[in-house]
């Protein structure tokens, strides 16, 4: 991809990120109330896109990753994000360097 | 300086210095996927979002559409539509440039501490507001750029394990909504949706495919007794 099709690609994320920021402003000042089926879709719509981002690199994905996504999931359970991906990380580098996975 | 300003600086010092990593991490796998330091700056400085800022990279990544990379960075912003929603009874006193300039900063921290605010009795004034949102915002850009600048001099990311840092990053962001109602359901769909998309379309298409799926089982789910609650999720980097 070219340098100008990245920016305008950034450009256009940012108006559509802004769009979401003011958007609900917008629709609060006209309709009053959202329904509760959209807004339950909506709250959904954060983990239904992020889990397509990591799921198929785990079922697919070689053993190395799949030990670090394991290691992370295990830590996160007791410790904040940070500790999370220092442990995934540190999985990774071990099996690959360690294992030779 | 007013109290106001004083407190907006210390509650968005703290917010600043934990996601300073992330603006680290989002820096480096930037460059690791084949951009500019000055494309990650700009990804910083104006969309402003951790998450969504990562989620493109990774298509940027993938030789994906461009108009596929737009509505995934909007789909994960999404949730931002409930938060100006939910602030907008709060914000009558600011005026028309006021609230659009607010609206640009309205991160998870940012609404999740303007809620808390409110729900305190207090006032939510501009220079609050700002300066919380402005004690996050540069040091974001400055750390994005510093990552970005570090990450190219790393070389080979397999060897450092940079390539497993997102996959491992948005995991842990799913597994932080592990106590949202309706979250098994919805992660299984889109975990079902994904990797079969993924074996018989292929990339990018299981990212819709997967959102899609999760969405609509989300959607069908009986309805809460109580309408469902606009919290904001728990996200460090966003």
């Amino acid at each position: 991809m070219d340098d100008l099709a990245i920016f305008w690609i950034i450009l256009a994320a940012a108006l559509a990120t802004y769009a979401t920021r003011v958007g609900g402003y917008v629709l609060i000042t006209r309709m009053r109330t959202l329904p509760p089926r959209l807004e339950q879709a909506l709250n959904a719509v954060p983990a239904a896109v992020l889990t397509t981002l990591w799921a198929p690199s785990f079922f697919t994905g070689g053993w190395d990753i799949r030990l670090a996504l394991l290691a992370a999931a295990l830590v996160s359970l007791r410790y904040p994000p940070l500790v999370m991906l220092a442990a995934g990380w540190a999985a990774a580098l071990a099996a690959r360097h360690v294992l030779g996975l | 300086m007013n109290k106001d300003i004083i407190e907006g600086l210390k509650g968005g010092a703290i917010v600043a210095l934990s996601a300073a990593p992330f603006a680290v991490l989002f820096g480096a796998v930037a460059v690791d996927n084949g951009l500019s330091v000055l494309d990650a700056a700009l990804m910083s400085a104006l969309i402003y979002a951790g998450a969504s800022q990562l989620v493109g990279i990774e298509l940027f990544g993938q030789q994906v559409a461009p108009w596929l990379i737009v509505l995934s960075i909007f789909a994960v912003n999404f949730r931002h539509i409930l938060y100006s929603a939910a602030i907008a009874r709060h914000i009558r006193g600011f005026s028309p440039a006021q609230k659009a300039i607010a609206f640009f900063f309205l991160i998870d921290p940012q609404f999740a501490e303007a809620a808390r605010r409110t729900e305190q009795g207090k006032r939510l004034t501009m220079s609050w507001y700002m300066a919380f949102a402005l004690v996050i915002y540069f040091p974001w850009l400055l750390f994005s750029v510093l990552g970005a600048w570090f990450g190219s001099m790393l070389g080979d990311p397999r060897v450092w394990a940079i390539d497993v840092l997102l996959p491992i990053y948005f995991m842990g962001l799913v597994l932080g909504f592990r106590r949202k109602p309706g979250f098994y359901p919805t992660v299984a769909a889109s975990m079902v949706g994904s990797v079969v998309g993924y074996y018989f379309v292929g990339s990018p298409w299981h990212v819709s495919i997967g959102a899609i799926c999760g969405v609509l089982v989300a959607a069908l789910l009986p309805l809460p007794a109580q309408p469902a609650s606009t919290e904001p999720v728990e996200e460090p980097a966003s």
